[in-house]
Parts: C-alpha cells; sequence; structure tokens
C-alpha cells in the first residue's frame, strides 16, 4: 500500500503545482527549475535592458515590455508551477483560463471606460462656469 | 518508497480508467490554486487603479523621478532566486530529504527578507522626501499596490517558517505534504505577481 503522498500521483489528474514525473530523476527536474530560471533572468534582463536604452523604438518601449512580462509569466506557470497542457492539467488550465478572463476584463474594462470618460469631461473650468 | 518515481502505466490508457473521488492532495492543491487566481483578480483590481491614476500626480514627483530601477532589478533578482530554491525545497519535501528541504527554505527566507528590507527601505526613503501615499492619487495607487505585494511576501515568510518548524517536529507527513505543495504554489505566484510590478509599476511607470 502506498502512502497518501505516493497515491495522489497515481490518478488521471495533477494537483497544481506538482509535476508529472514518468520516472523522471531529481537531477531531470533540478534542471527544469534551472530551466526556467535561465529563461526567467534572460527575460527580467531584456525588460530592464528596453526600459533603460535609447536603441530602440521608443513608442514600441511599452508593448515590448508587456509582452516580456507575458512571457516571463508563461516562463514561471510552465517551469515553476508546472501548469502545463497535458490531459492531467486540464482543471488546473480551465481555472487559469477563467481567471485570466477576469483579469483582462478588469483591467482593459477599467482602463478602457476612465480613458473615455476622461476624453468626454468638460474641462474644470468649464464646469466652475455652468455651477455658478 | 521515498521518490515519486512512477512507472508510466500510471499515466497510460490503465490511468485514465481511473475513477472515484480525487485524491485529497488534488482536492486541496485545486482548491489552493482556485485561491490564488482570485487573489490575482483582486490584485488586477489594485493594478487596474495604478494605471488609470499614473499620471493624477497633483503637481507631485512622478514615477521617473522617484523611482530607483537598481533597487528594483535587485529586488527581482532575490524573488526569483527565492522562487528557484522554493522549487528545490519542493523537490526535497518530494525525496523526503529533511537536510536539503531545510537548507533551501531557509535560503528561500533569507532571500525573501532581503527583498523586504529593500522594499521597507524604500517604502521610507519615498515618505522621508515627502511622497508618501497622501501625496498624489498616483501614489496612494503606487503604496497600495506595492505594499499589497509586500504584505503577501511577509505572510508568506511567515508560512515559510511555519513550514520548516512543521516539517523539524512532524516530518514529511501527507498533510504536511499538502501544506508545502500549497505553499510553493503561494510562493511562485507572488513571483509572477512581482513580474507584473516590476513591469507596470517601475519599468512603465519610470516612462511616464
Amino acid at each position: 500500500m502506498t502512502n497518501g503522498h505516493e497515491q495522489a500521483f497515481n490518478g488521471t489528474d495533477l494537483a497544481p503545482g506538482d509535476e508529472h514525473v514518468g520516472g523522471g530523476s531529481i537531477a531531470l527536474r533540478v534542471v527544469g527549475y534551472l530551466t526556467g530560471l535561465g529563461l526567467a533572468i534572460l527575460l527580467t534582463a531584456t525588460s530592464f535592458f528596453v526600459a533603460g536604452t535609447d536603441l530602440v523604438w521608443e513608442p514600441s518601449i511599452p508593448v515590448a515590455l508587456v509582452v516580456l512580462a507575458i512571457a516571463q509569466m508563461g516562463v514561471h506557470l510552465v517551469f515553476f508551477l508546472h501548469i502545463t497542457t497535458g490531459p492531467d492539467n486540464t482543471n488546473n488550465v480551465l481555472a487559469l483560463a477563467f481567471g485570466v478572463l477576469i483579469v483582462m476584463l478588469v483591467m482593459v474594462g477599467s482602463l478602457w471606460i476612465m480613458a473615455n470618460l476622461n476624453h468626454n469631461m468638460m474641462p474644470m473650468d468649464q464646469m466652475m462656469q455652468m455651477q455658478r | 518508497m521515498s521518490t515519486i518515481a512512477l512507472t508510466d502505466t500510471h499515466y497510460g490508457s490503465a490511468g485514465r480508467d481511473w475513477s472515484g473521488p480525487a485524491l485529497k492532495r488534488i482536492v486541496t492543491g485545486y482548491g489552493f490554486w482556485i485561491f490564488i487566481l482570485s487573489d490575482m483578480i483582486m490584485f488586477s483590481a489594485f493594478f487596474a487603479t495604478y494605471a488609470v491614476l499614473l499620471g493624477q500626480t497633483a503637481g507631485g514627483p512622478s514615477g521617473r523621478e522617484l523611482f530607483d530601477l537598481k533597487n528594483v532589478a535587485i529586488e527581482t533578482g532575490f524573488l526569483l532566486a527565492s522562487s528557484f530554491t522554493c522549487g528545490l525545497a519542493s523537490i526535497a519535501a518530494d525525496t523526503r530529504s529533511t537536510i536539503w528541504f531545510q537548507s533551501a527554505m531557509a535560503v528561500t527566507c533569507a532571500l525573501g527578507l532581503g527583498f523586504l528590507a529593500i522594499e521597507g527601505n524604500e517604502f521610507a526613503s519615498l515618505v522621508a522626501r515627502g511622497a508618501g501615499p497622501t501625496r498624489s492619487a498616483f501614489l496612494s495607487a503606487f503604496f497600495t499596490l506595492v505594499g499589497c505585494h509586500g504584505l503577501h511576501v511577509s505572510a508568506g515568510t511567515l508560512w515559510l517558517l511555519t513550514m520548516m518548524a512543521q516539517v523539524f517536529t512532524k516530518g514529511f507527513r501527507p498533510d504536511i505534504q499538502r501544506r508545502i505543495l500549497c505553499f510553493a504554489l503561494f510562493w511562485h505566484a507572488l513571483d509572477i505577481i512581482w513580474i507584473a510590478v516590476f513591469t507596470v509599476v517601475y519599468l512603465l511607470g519610470s516612462a511616464q
């Protein structure tokens, strides 16, 4: 009889954060974390470089930073949290997808609405005159 | 019995037929995953607030004048390294190596405390320069967002110490293993949120 921890790996699902280890050795898992660390350092360094340099066309910088950040989040999800596209991870990915949807709605929606309101707002001096 | 080395049959067609209630480790981990996602949704509201109020400095200092990107780079390095050592601690927990687990967790804790020290220093110097949270809407949003992340790291550090103590006294029992799983999820999630913080708050905020 196996203990509780080992049983957890025998089902068809994986807990979020658990790694699909098909006979994988410790060294292999450490290499996985090292790969994630290397990629994350690369992406972070690129982010800081892009933000502080004159070599990149300036209007493209915010877009580049956002893309780099999303890429690094992907690296963390795959290599550190082990959220993968495997069949044992379907529930975890679906929950994540729903979370991302809500996060996007909140952020894009807020920015959009507030920019629109700001654009349509009467300048302050005119507003003052109307209230007189 | 001490490793999680598995044969492939567990994941083959035989594994697919497995049915019945989900195992406790999966239920616990999944529930905590839902909590983390809801935490990220809460953070998204703070991020949206910050992005909207970025230009509302009320004549006060803007991000470009306030932020020291060198400090932010060091903080990022600390948190990234701590995420890596936390991963090593997870492997050590799976293989039940107490010494590796405790040392990896100790390094994670030191890096987390280093991060908190730098952040606390930054906050104190901002307040001392008259750029506290009451100065402008931009700074209110900044302190709320970054402070909330800092609070999460503080709570995570306390949890980390608790896990070290529990492994020390109780060993790698299945319930302790589940707590370690949840802690690792929490700590890695904090690093993911920090990616958004250093990109949106510091790098994009400095461009303002």
